[in-house]
């Protein structure tokens, strides 16, 4: 219980912060920063259930994200629906889409889930581009998304909607917190160790994989929709196969055994990303040489390594201390 | 939605010998990668993300050698060899260092090889889409078969491609190669017991593999634009091809290459906007009621 009380403290501290940026008057690109980094870092948090909790190695997050941008984005463009019905309607069909492509997914092995899941991710691409009438193709959800006031909040207006957007992401990630920390995160965790044990214990794995890949994509849905709300639009790319691979690399950046690496990794990634593209305009070369040189040099991502150091480094702490110990009970046997 | 139209065309036999042909040469060129795809997993238990790319390298560099020597014959030879050259290379430095590790460091790795790929591609033969044309030994009068019209292209390419799986497969079935291959599949530790350099033979097989998407590039080069990037969709549909023909099946991938070329070339008349649709279903099925694909042994 004092865990949870101190993690939504944390959580509150974080909003905090993240509303203190346009309070202090920071300058609109680092808000802009903010915003992106928001968005793609609910992608890499939710992706991360799945690859750091649960062993799913999914290859096709992005599908999701771009489902919550294009639901959203269509259902504002319609006229019929508030923000927040269109958000709930966006979650739905997000949540919908996953539960197909998840019951057809989760059973497979490791490697054919890793290639189905981009399978699936592809053939929705491809609707989006194929469907011009109801999508815009390759141009995106063009004319912009109306955003009618609700409540009173008008999300038209910058600041307000930099608000909206961070307190739906500090909730979104206090609910992923809640998930990993609950008997049902810890059930994904043994699933991702040892399947048969779990299956042995009479949990349903199948079920329980299926409900995380829903979860878990209904949190890249609401990275979709901030990205959508943000730039007004939703585009293909958002849903291409390249958005996943970077969502996979910012989890390797930031470590998928701390539970906020992801969001570390996506700022990492953005930072990369911003730096290289005022160099070169090869910016896939230089991300391609990167990955490599995590992959085949350290073996695992720069934060996760650190983490591995510094529990090394307690429990050789916590060994001495039991030696020192059992030294002095063995001093005054002795004597 | 224009059913009527695909009844229209398979009522008259010109139009279904066209539209067999052109689904013929969409399938045997899934075939080539997809036999590829199948048999480095088959063997070496990874899947290679970065086929497509291997692909697209084969097609561009029968492009240049094309340029270099105005023979095709002797480009798409030169690509296949290029091609599978390149592939040991990938295996050797890359792919070897992470067969012990999750598949999320393989899919790590190709992810960097087909960025790194696709942006040499940039830099070496620019963005912009280039076309080989059809080379002049092939600039024949088409061939009239059932009121059907048949590029001579075409033929060559489907006959090829057959005449690579044949080769393939007799070579995995028949040679003394083959047999430590399929060995190796099953139970690579034991056959390295046995004295065999069982890395070497890795390799190969990855070479192999390389050089068959290599020459699948060198034979779609007359017939398409080569772009960055065109190595992708491709690669997903060979991944289909696997998972319906299951996955280490040769045979399989023969057959599944083809239900997916005749599903591509008359959805195209009867669904145009469908299609991909049709052949996800194909393959949920598939995986629903045969999880190990048609012609797939259960895996381990």
């Amino acid at each position: 219980m004092a865990g949870r009380w101190r993690d939504l403290g944390l959580a509150a501290l974080g909003l905090l912060v993240l509303l203190l940026v346009p309070v202090v008057g920071a300058p609109p690109a680092i808000r802009d920063f903010i915003m992106f980094g928001m968005a793609y870092g609910l992608l890499a948090m939710s992706l991360n259930l799945l690859i750091g909790y649960t062993g799913l190695v999914s290859f096709g997050h992005a599908m999701f994200f771009a489902a919550g941008a294009y639901a959203f984005g269509l259902a504002m463009q319609s006229g019929k629906f508030s923000i927040p019905g269109a958000f709930v309607l966006a979650m739905a069909f997000t949540a919908t889409m996953a539960l197909i492509v998840g019951a057809i997914c989760v059973r497979l092995n490791e490697i054919y889930f890793a290639f189905l899941t981009l399978a699936f991710q592809m053939l929705f691409y491809n609707i989006i581009l194929g469907w011009v009438s109801f999508t815009g193709g390759d141009q995106g959800l063009m004319g912009g998304i109306p955003r009618p006031k609700f409540l009173g909040i008008d999300l038209a207006d910058r600041t307000q909607l930099y608000i909206f957007c961070s307190v739906a992401f500090v909730v979104c990630i206090a609910i992923l917190r809640q998930v990993v920390t609950s008997p049902f995160g810890y059930t994904l965790r043994m699933i991702r160790d040892n399947q048969e044990r779990a299956a042995f214990l009479g949990i349903n794995v199948t079920m329980v994989k299926l409900a995380c890949f829903v979860i878990s994509a209904c949190i890249a849905g609401v990275g979709g929709i901030l990205l959508t709300l943000f730039v007004s639009g939703a585009y293909p790319n958002f849903g291409f196969w390249t958005t996943s691979g970077e969502a996979i690399f910012m989890i390797l950046l930031g470590g998928s055994n701390v539970f906020l690496g992801p969001l570390v990794g996506t700022v990492i990634l953005r930072l990369l990303n911003d730096i290289t593209v005022s160099y070169t305009s090869h910016t896939e070369l230089v991300l391609g040489i990167v990955i490599l040189v995590l992959v085949l040099g350290l073996r695992k991502g720069p934060l996760d390594l650190l983490a591995d150091r510094w529990e090394n480094r307690r429990q050789a702490k916590a060994q001495a201390v039991r030696d020192a110990a059992d030294k002095d009970a063995q001093a005054g046997r002795d004597a | 939605m224009d059913l009527d139209a695909l009844l229209r065309c398979v009522g008259t036999t010109s139009c279904v010998v066209t539209q067999l042909t052109s689904g013929m040469i969409i399938g045997m060129l899934l075939f080539l990668i997809a036999s590829g795809v199948t048999l480095i997993f088959g063997v070496l238990n990874v899947i290679n993300f970065a086929h497509g790319s291997l692909y697209m390298i084969g097609a561009y560099a029968a492009w240049t050698f094309y340029q270099l020597t105005g023979s095709y014959f002797v480009s798409a030879l030169g690509a296949a060899v290029a091609v599978g050259m390149l592939g040991v290379l990938f295996e050797r430095v890359l792919m070897s260092k992470v067969y012990g590790s999750n598949v999320l460091m393989q899919l790590l790795v190709c992810y960097a090889v087909v960025l790194i790929s696709d942006d040499l591609i940039k830099i070496i033969w620019g963005p912009v889409p280039l076309s080989m044309g059809m080379p002049p030994e092939f600039r024949l009068p088409p061939i009239r078969f059932m009121g059907g019209v048949i590029p001579p292209f075409y033929l060559f390419m489907i006959l090829a491609a057959m005449a690579i799986g044949l080769l393939l497969w007799l070579v995995i079935v028949r040679t003394r190669f083959g047999s430590v291959v399929r060995a190796a599949a099953i139970n690579g530790p034991m056959v390295s017991a046995l004295g065999i350099r069982v890395n070497l033979y890795y390799a190969a097989v990855f070479g192999i593999g390389s050089a068959l998407a290599g020459a699948a590039g060198a034979l779609a080069a007359p017939v398409r634009s080569l772009t960055p990037g065109m190595g992708f969709s491709i690669l997903i549909e060979s991944f289909i091809v696997t998972v319906i023909g299951g996955m280490g099946s040769i045979v399989g991938a023969f057959v599944a290459s083809i239900i997916i070329g005749l599903t591509r070339s008359f959805g195209s008349i009867g669904f145009p906007l469908f299609v991909d649709g049709v052949m996800f279903l194909i393959m949920a099925l598939v995986l629903i009621f045969k999880p190990s694909g048609l012609f797939g042994r259960p895996h381990r």
